[in-house]
């Protein structure tokens, strides 16, 4: 195997390997992880991958020390990832809010199996899109890629280091087992079509006193270690500077505003949806694997002239209440579709509810892929 | 007339005109060890990168140290440190917390880096209780120890930390109490020398949380216990369990040379990538 960083070509290539190709492909130097089904494919192929190009994948003693490796090794300046799956998330909670909290960037790949608890390890469902959002204590904001391809494994992975990178916050890739493990074509450019970003430093030679390293909406440059920049990073609340004030309210308030609004303040140039729902009086929306079958729903209703359209969250957090509350306006009917008993749906009926009517539709079984004529069946009610 | 300045001033950061630590805390004196193990080595606070986790002790670099410091989640320094180090294998890094912190609820971390054998330095600073907290038993806790969460009584048996790291299977191991400032500093100058995984335990007092309500006593009373029981490695091998019981083994415990991970990484490095056959 080559030991280019970018593998340019055409592929016939598993979901999880993508994803490892997408992350040293955006610059990633340091992944550590446990294993885990479905994700361990993605542990395997950065740990032959990254020697080859300079970096590393370590397999630590459990999740915990996963994550935490990840972010000592992010502030080291290096580009810095984790694989797992929900009951791996479920350890990495704690240090993914110190990561949120120190303005760390990193990507955290979570390739969902049936859950809860132990579950069911190769079936693939939707179950732990909220947890991604608000698993952690405290409030925060996150960023989240649901991708629905072995080709967005790839692409997704590499929006996902250069938003971390950008806007210096874990980004999580909610896959699941069904993308994870899918075998499609997968196409990678040349290593100058892909764009890849990094974060921003303090000049060198800038007094340490004068840094001002954390908690600016517009994000702060990174006093990343072993430049002399003598930076004191805590999870503490603390203020731009870094100093801990464990006393006075003001400063914890200041602390978990800014720390959101860093995200929030970037909310359109975040979220990516993708719509296709002109003219429709019906939406499906939908995101990850599902939304595979959502497009082939709308489109067998379409052929039968029915007015179907779709709307795809590719970002599911920061949510796209605006991009929700548009489509509903137009729509008659929404119907939310997830393999789950409805995450996301609460978060849509929210902002859809006034507009349009809103309704659920979970695969027969959980952990089973709608079937898009089921689907269909549902919307010919629906107009009847 | 000229200020008297400390010698150790410029290690302080700027910011901090106090330590949180309490009237007799041994906190001080183990940050005094550590900055004059560095300054005797010749070596600036810009070398090092500071971990540490959650606790009284791991407020001895945070914010005080004037380096990069990173001040993390409870009982995970060491896994941090990991990370620090394989992006930074040039400079030291040097983990500093507590024995609730590394050794109860971090204790799987500190036993895979010591079998890692992972370059840093590790010092852990056992004051036999939870201090910052209130008082509540430690796995280092002796047994029978009334403190806040067992108002009757320790019914566990203690961790002896040094021969737990020591069986993991760190390069160099050493015990100290704050009543040995000098012995540590060696130790620690050694531990920062050290091609692996360094660890030194300091038995530390703490008269608020420890002497105060076990009634050992003050601050003096708890570093006249420490001078009492302490036996050196040499004159402990002569003596059968029983009577090791209640004393303190110091000194060097472990000094020797063992293939080093991050040493280990970049030679997988070179076989991965073909720089070497």
């Amino acid at each position: 195997m080559s030991g280019k960083r970018v593998l340019t070509g055409r592929y016939f290539m598993m979901g999880n390997v993508a994803c490892a190709e997408g992350a040293i492909a955006a610059g990633c130097e340091f992944a550590a992880g446990y294993p885990i089904t479905p994700a361990t494919e993605i542990a395997n192929r950065l740990a032959e991958r990254l020697p080859q190009v300079g970096g590393a994948f370590f397999q630590m003693e459990d999740e915990i020390s996963a994550i935490a490796a990840v972010i000592g090794a992010s502030w080291t300046g290096r580009k810095s990832m984790t694989v797992t799956s929900g009951p791996g998330i479920s350890l990495m909670l704690e240090n993914i809010g110190f990561a949120i909290g120190v303005e760390t960037p990193c990507v955290i790949v979570n390739v969902q199996r049936g859950a809860p608890t132990t579950g069911m390890p190769t079936v693939g469902i939707q179950g732990d899109m909220v947890q991604a959002r608000r698993g952690s204590h405290g409030d925060y904001e996150i960023i989240a890629l649901c991708p629905s391809s072995p080709q967005e494994m790839f692409e997704h992975t590499i929006i996902a280091f250069n938003d971390a990178e950008r806007y210096r916050t874990p980004v999580f890739i909610l896959s699941d087992a069904f993308v994870g493990h899918m075998r499609e074509e997968v196409v990678i450019p040349e290593a100058g079509k892909i764009k890849t970003e990094y974060r921003k430093i303090p000049p060198e030679g800038i007094p340490p006193l004068e840094i001002k390293g954390f908690l600016d909406e517009d994000v702060a440059p990174m006093p990343i270690f072993g430049k002399g920049f003598k930076a004191h990073v805590t999870s503490s609340c603390h203020d731009e500077y870094g100093r801990r004030n464990l006393i006075d309210i003001s400063a914890l308030d200041h602390f978990v505003k800014k720390l959101s609004h860093k995200i929030l303040k970037h909310k359109e140039e975040i979220i990516i949806v993708e719509k296709d729902y002109e003219g429709a009086e019906i939406v499906l929306v939908s995101y990850g694997a599902v939304a595979r079958a959502a497009k082939e729903a709308a489109l067998r209703a379409r052929k039968e002239g029915l007015p179907v359209g779709t709307l795809r969250l590719i970002t599911v957090w920061p949510f796209p209440k605006e991009e929700i509350e548009r489509m509903a306006r137009q729509a008659r009917w929404v119907i939310v579709l997830e393999n789950n008993l409805g995450q996301i749906y609460p978060y849509i009926k929210a902002e859809a509810a006034r507009f349009s009517e809103v309704s659920f539709i979970p695969p027969k079984m959980i952990g089973q892929l709608h079937d898009p004529e089921e689907i269909l069946t549902t919307i010919r009610e629906m107009v009847k | 007339m000229n200020e008297l300045v400390h010698p150790l001033h410029r290690f302080k950061r700027p910011t901090v005109v106090h330590t949180t630590f309490c009237p007799g805390c041994g906190d001080g004196m183990i940050a005094q060890a550590i900055l004059r193990a560095i300054d005797g080595l010749g070596m600036d606070l810009d070398d090092f990168i500071f971990v540490s986790g959650i606790g009284c002790a791991a407020w001895i670099p945070s914010p005080l140290f004037y380096a990069d410091v990173l001040h993390t989640t409870h009982g995970r320094p060491i896994a941090f440190a990991f990370g620090i180090k394989m992006g930074l294998p040039e400079k030291k890094v040097m983990v500093i917390s507590g024995d609730g912190d590394l050794v109860a609820i971090g204790g799987n971390h500190l036993i895979h880096n010591a079998r890692r054998n992972i370059e840093m330095v590790v010092i852990c600073v056992n004051n036999g209780i939870y201090g910052m907290t209130g008082g509540q038993a430690a796995p280092t806790t002796p047994m029978g120890i009334q403190t806040t969460t067992t108002p009757y009584g320790t019914v566990e048996n203690t961790f002896n930390i040094s021969q737990l790291v020591k069986a993991a299977g760190a390069s160099f191991v050493a015990c100290w109490t704050t009543a040995h400032p000098r012995q540590l500093t060696n130790s620690i100058k050694k531990a920062i020398q050290k091609k692996g995984f360094a660890f030194i335990e300091v038995f530390s007092q703490c008269p608020i949380q420890f002497g105060r309500k076990t009634g050992v006593g003050s601050a003096i009373q708890m570093l006249e216990d420490y001078k009492k029981r302490s036996i050196s490695v040499q004159e402990a091998k002569t003596l059968s369990e029983e009577e090791l019981k209640d004393k303190i083994v110091v000194g060097e415990l472990v000094d020797v040379e063992k293939p080093e991970m991050v040493e280990e990484i970049k030679k997988m490095k070179e076989r991965a990538s073909g720089e070497k056959g």
